[in-house]
């Protein structure tokens, strides 16, 4: 079932619609899209899962990082069309419960956001981070987070809230990411 | 964006029947497909989806190489341990590139099919030749400095933003294809285009036709080798110069030596000729420089851009000081070694 | 911040922001996210030519399009006032605002000259696409330095401008004097580019009546606007922005989406969101472009004898947008003598408009690469060159500062830095292929306060509300209103709630220009200590009260509970208790913060810094890296370290991006500024920065605003630019005077 906003799909989007399936922070939905819908209108217009931010619209901020498959994407750049039977995790799927994910702790505790709109963004794109596990040094962590521009200029706050992560992830493997 | 109609084949055979039309795309990882549409420079009436083929696999050929399907992502390229071990090079071009974001979505055939980043191509308020045949080109006499130095024509000035595309160049991959007309394998030299008086088509794939594949022959220079991107910022930017270095080595003597430039051409910039100056010398600065100045022979400044030419001739020899000493430019390490 | 005692969540503590988890989680939302399930979008269709006038217009293709409502432009809007007055806001500079379909003119390039609402923003985006305009086209000018010769005096200023005061006879000492430098300074456009789209929601209430959701730095400057225009009464419309995806100044004035998505509101009685795109973006406002010219004269130990200070900026041809550009050079030295001057040249752009440290980041930035080439001229180190011209005055209005600590951030600075160990030649540091240069510069912003009211209300519960219609754009507002009512009413910061970005809550001004910390922190403030008298009367009075015959002195606020200071096991009195037994559901009050207009006369009231930076340039290529940058920061009481360094931090890195990166680069044949996105305007990544260090030096300023604090929004971008710059010169040699200093600039 479609939680978020609902209503019909309005005028060419209803003509052209295509159906799919997502499983979006682990629930199940089946949805009627209109072939050029990005994933981020759908998540932020239809299903009201606006933790994922526009900054740009054209894969040049990071601020609609969020996990596809368990890896980081841009949401602007991703017809939902497209993505038929994938698994998305957004920022509203990182916390589990009351309990914030180790990176959402970590940027709070070094205050690596102001006005907080590329955070969202900064933090899944950390999660896909660490997934990857390319990221060892500082030099690496800022290279490999550099698709997340923060206008605020948090940058070694931002630094410094995922090596304090990764550091404890060496001693706690198995924290889930 | 406009609206059009999509498919979802599963198969080659019924993507390339369902490409049969005019105003068809073929869409992979969309990354900038899709960023173009929204801008409403692409108009496609349809789009392929062809995220289902099976063109996801790295593979050996048989003659030692790689075969790289067209829908790998560049990240999965640019970290597969056999690009890592024996085509470092492709590796650091990949990882030059773009975001991790945008690697993880981007696929080797599409990357190859970006389009320019030049300001007046993105803005519909201007002419341009490759948006709009025959309306004029903008950029000429107008801002240059992110222009073509080489190979640019009077109708467009515009260059080619890939890296991977410069590394292949060097690593003189081959472009396999299938179309209306059958397969094909298009060596990478042929595969772009300069712009000439139809700058509207960047490569020379027919249309309708399909990248399914790239293959690396097995000579990866993987021990002397670098890639050099020179950029506005440190990171996720496109390239002002960019320069893919590859040199096989005997006794500090040049065996064998490959030079593409990025940032400064409708494709990337090779010359067979400056490569075999190089060979039977010592791997030293000298002969790097002639090596320079012939690859660069014929640049043209359009003015705000002058200063590309002495920036790449710098920037080649840099290059192969790096590939020589075996001391390549790290993706991370923002220092210049 | 050394000091007594610090409370735990009180003033000086280095508290989490208190709003931290809603930013963390995604669940903070942002004016373009109030989702209903009737709203229309509007996509807002940007002119494609400069300047001339929209000849026709066809909608028929775009209205054609099923699910588009409608196009709205200059032909069949509906009416508006006529008066342009009706327009201004609270921070217009003087002239005629830009409305948005006002007329056929078209007046700058990306002018919104039609909305397309549609039942999804992607049908209108793409319907949009179809309108047919045709322009009869003007020439235009755009160029500043075109227009430099008809450059002249603001003959109309703005609240706030500060006419440059020269002093002595700067020509004549010029001339005279034994070390002289001499330049012409250039700084390229900046465009703001906060992260998050400007938008506007507007939902409209069965009865008429409008929730605006929109991104602004000032809810009631939005409110007021609307309400000018569309006549509204008080409580017709309500404007609401709790969080803002950062502005740097660009959200000061209504933009033109709000005025859009309202106008669509009220035509088709429907919701409306209007965002703009981030392209549509560059044609919002820009910091201007500017050309200083310097000439500094000095004795042969580096003593100043002359400043000549001159600058041009370009504004509009419907507003006269000023800066304060000349006036800090002529502030900040010791010197008899100084010419300053300020023009502006009226292009065909849409007005400038403020951008975080609107003025100086320009002025102060330019003046002190200035000042590093006399140091090189006089052959002193740059560092003693400030210190020998130091001045214990505003040497321009020649009054006192309140405080001013500059000494102590060039010492603290130097000494952290490492400052002692440079070598002064130029060239003179290297490593491998790299050269490195120690620069460094003076940094000075406004320690201003503007009137601000707060409402305190105690709860039965025990919970304190305090309530001000400022906005929160990321310096951490909400964090230090909760901070100052914990130090004020000594309850725990849990037990408090802030509440902005609401204009139906007790006036504000909008949020910027580092003044909000002393404003509204004043404000929370005041109406605290209203509500603890009021609390304790309240407890004093009541039967058998512990406090009877007491003054308010003789007990304490701590915990939630009035304590009396004798006998303080026995004698103390939970807040909640308090209501309960006076039978008063709950405590409000309101109180209003002005700052003394007076005294502000009388004294300078400035933030300063200095500011050291390394920089590494490979010497063959010209790449660039700032390694290491030092600030050392006097800006009064620090409300809050951890956050207060985050806005130094912030501000350091727009100076980094306006000394190597940032330009907006308008094609003048075409009228358009041409790279407008964010992968080719360049602002910093996060691959850019690498160590940066800040240091706020002790500085206690009992006369600057109750408080004691100076803000800190915008003191870390003076002064970077120019270090940055300094060092590369330091490290290369080559003097550029021309930001940013890109690759080419070094070949």
């Amino acid at each position: 079932m479609e939680a978020g906003i609902s209503r019909p799909l309005p005028g060419i989007e209803d003509r052209h619609a295509v159906p799919i399936r997502l499983t979006i922070n682990g629930v199940e939905r089946q949805l009627d899209v209109a072939p050029w819908t990005s994933l981020l209108d759908l998540l932020r217009e239809r299903l009201d899962l606006t933790g994922t931010k526009k900054g740009c619209d054209h894969g040049q901020c990071g601020a609609c990082t969020v996990l596809i498959d368990g890896r980081r994407i841009n949401a602007c750049l991703k017809l939902a069309v497209t993505l038929d039977g994938a698994d998305i995790v957004t920022i509203e799927g990182l916390a589990q419960g009351d309990g914030l994910h180790p990176l959402q702790q970590a940027f709070i505790r070094h205050d690596a956001f102001q006005c907080g709109y590329c955070t969202p963004g900064q933090i899944c794109s950390a999660a896909g981070l660490m997934a990857e596990g390319r990221a060892r040094t500082r030099d690496e962590i800022r290279e490999l987070m550099s698709g997340n521009i923060c206008r605020c200029g948090c940058y070694p706050n931002i630094t410094d809230a995922i090596e304090d992560v990764l550091k404890d992830r060496v001693s706690e493997p198995a924290m889930p990411v | 964006m406009r609206p059009f109609s999509y498919q979802r084949p599963t198969g080659i055979a019924e993507a390339l029947r369902d490409a049969s039309g005019g105003g068809v795309r073929f869409l992979a990882g969309g990354t900038n497909l899709v960023d173009l549409m929204r801008a409403d420079i692409e108009r496609p009436t349809a789009v392929i989806d062809i995220n289902r083929l099976p063109l996801g696999e790295i593979e050996e050929t048989a003659s030692g190489g790689l075969r790289i399907g067209a829908l790998v992502p560049n990240s999965d390229l640019a970290y597969d341990s056999r690009v890592e071990v024996r085509f470092p090079l492709l590796s650091s071009a990949l990882l030059a590139g773009a975001s991790a974001q945008l690697r993880n979505a981007a696929t080797t055939g599409g990357n190859l099919l970006q389009r320019t980043r030049c300001y007046y191509f993105y803005d519909l308020a201007t002419p341009c030749n490759k948006r709009d045949p025959g309306s004029g080109c903008a950029a000429k006499s107008g801002l240059t400095r992110i222009h073509a130095i080489l190979g640019a024509s009077p109708h467009c000035i515009a260059v080619h933003p890939s890296d991977m595309a410069v590394a292949l160049a060097a690593l003189e991959a081959e472009v396999l294809t299938t179309g209306p007309s059958g397969d094909r394998r298009i060596g990478i030299a042929d595969f772009h285009r300069l712009p000439g008086d139809t700058p509207q088509v960047d490569t020379n794939l027919e249309p309708g036709e399909l990248i399914t594949a790239i293959e690396l022959p097995a000579e990866g220079f993987a021990d002397h080798y670098s890639y050099l991107k020179l950029r506005d910022r440190l990171s996720y930017a496109f390239a002002l110069v960019s320069v893919a270095a590859a040199l096989r080595l005997e006794d500090d003597v040049v065996a064998e030596a490959r030079i593409a430039l990025g940032g400064v051409a409708h494709k990337p910039w090779r010359n067979p000729e400056a490569e075999r100056l190089l060979v039977g010398r010592p791997a030293g600065r000298d002969g790097f420089d002639a090596a320079a100045r012939v690859l660069l022979e014929g640049s043209e400044g359009q003015g705000a851009n002058d200063f590309k030419i002495p920036l790449a001739r710098r920037a080649i020899v840099r290059a192969l000081e790096q590939a020589a000493a075996a001391t390549p430019q790290s993706p991370t390490d923002k220092r210049i070694r | 911040m050394a000091g007594a005692a610090i409370s735990r969540s009180g003033i000086g503590a280095p508290v989490d922001r208190v709003e931290g988890r809603l930013k963390v989680t995604g669940a903070a939302k942002y004016a373009a996210e109030f989702n209903e399930a009737a709203l229309l979008h509007g996509h807002a269709y940007a002119s494609r030519i400069t300047k001339g006038r929209i000849a026709a217009i066809d909608p028929s293709a775009a209205l054609a399009v099923p699910g588009v409502l409608d196009v709205l432009t200059h032909e069949n809007r509906p009416d508006l006032p006529l008066l342009r007055r009706h327009y201004q806001d609270e921070v217009a500079s003087p002239g005629i605002p830009f409305v948005p379909l006002w007329s056929d003119k078209v007046l700058f390039a990306g002018q919104p000259v039609a909305l397309v609402v549609a039942e999804t923003a992607e049908i209108a985006r793409y319907a949009s696409s179809l309108l047919e305009i045709d322009y009869e086209e003007e020439p235009h000018e755009t160029d500043l330095k075109e227009a430099l010769h008809r450059a002249a005096a603001p003959w109309r200023t703005r609240k706030g401008y500060v006419r440059p005061k020269s002093r002595g006879d700067a020509p004549t000492a010029f001339e005279a004097a034994a070390v002289r430098i001499d330049g012409e300074y250039h700084l390229m456009p900046e465009h703001h580019n906060p992260m998050e789209l400007f938008g506007t929601t507007v939902v409209r209430h069965d009865d008429g009546r409008l929730t605006i959701y929109d991104k602004t730095q000032g809810a009631l400057n939005s409110r007021n606007y609307i309400s000018k225009i569309f006549g509204y009464g008080g409580d017709e419309i309500q404007v609401l922005s709790p969080f803002v995806g950062g502005a740097f100044g660009a959200a000061l004035r209504p933009q033109h989406q709000l005025f859009l998505a309202v106008l669509a509101a009220r035509h088709l009685e429907r919701s409306v969101r209007v965002v703009m795109t981030r392209q549509e973006m560059w044609s919002l406002q820009f910091r201007p472009e500017c050309y200083q010219w310097v000439k500094l004269g000095a004795e042969p130990d580096g003593r100043l004898a002359a400043i000549v200070n001159h600058a041009v900026t370009n504004s509009s041809r419907l507003e006269t947008y000023t800066d304060n550009i000349v006036s800090w050079g002529g502030m900040l030295y010791r010197c008899d003598n100084a010419d300053l001057e300020y023009r502006i040249a009226e292009t065909d752009t849409m007005t400038p408009g403020d951008m975080r440290a609107p003025g100086a980041a320009t002025g102060v930035n330019l003046f002190e690469i200035a000042m590093d080439e006399l140091a090189y001229a006089a052959g002193v180190d740059p560092l003693e060159l400030r210190l020998r011209n130091y001045a214990e005055k505003d040497e321009m209005h020649g009054i006192d500062y309140t405080s001013k600590a500059l000494r102590e951030c060039y010492a603290a600075g130097a000494e952290r830095f490492g400052w002692a160990r440079r070598v002064f030649e130029p060239r003179s540091m290297r490593e491998g292929r790299e050269l490195i240069g120690w620069g460094m510069a003076t940094g000075i912003w406004e320690a201003m306060q503007s009137k601000t009211a707060c409402r305190a209300t105690l709860r039965a519960d025990g919970r304190l509300e305090v309530a001000t219609g400022t906005a929160d754009i990321g310096p951490g507002t909400y964090t230090m209103m909760v901070q100052v009512a914990a130090e004020r009413t000594g309850l725990p910061a849990e037990r408090i709630e802030a509440k902005l970005g609401d204009s139906t809550l007790p006036y504000a001004p909008v949020q910027g220009g580092s003044w909000t910390a002393a404003s509204t922190g004043s404000a929370v403030a005041l109406a605290c200590e209203t509500l603890r008298t009021r609390l304790y009367e309240m407890a004093r009075d009541l039967p058998d009260s512990p406090f009877a015959s007491t003054g308010i002195d003789d007990v304490r606020f701590e915990d939630g509970e009035v304590v009396r200071n004798v006998d303080p096991m026995n004698k103390r009195m939970r807040f909640e208790a308090i209501l309960e037994a006076a039978g008063c559901p709950e405590l409000k009050v309101e109180e209003t913060a002005k700052p003394g207009m007076i005294s502000m006369m009388r004294k300078a009231r400035n933030s300063h810094s200095a500011v050291f930076a390394e920089v590494r340039v490979d010497e063959e290529l010209g790449v660039m890296r700032v390694t290491r940058i030092v600030s050392a920061c006097a800006a009064g009481r620090i409300i809050n370290p951890k956050i207060a360094r985050s806005q130094i931090l912030g501000g350091i890195v727009f100076g980094l991006g306006m000394a190597l990166e940032e330009e907006s680069m308008m094609d003048h044949r075409l009228g358009r500024f041409m790279n407008h996105d964010l992968a080719e305007y360049h602002v910093p990544v996060n691959a850019d920065l690498f160590d940066v260090d800040i240091i706020f030096v002790e500085e206690q300023d009992e006369e600057v605003n109750p408080l004691g604090v100076k803000g800190v929004g915008e003191l870390g971008v003076p002064g970077t630019a120019a270090a940055i710059a300094n060092a590369v010169f330091h490290a290369t040699g080559k003097r550029i005077r021309d930001l940013p200093i890109t690759i080419d600039k070094l070949l």
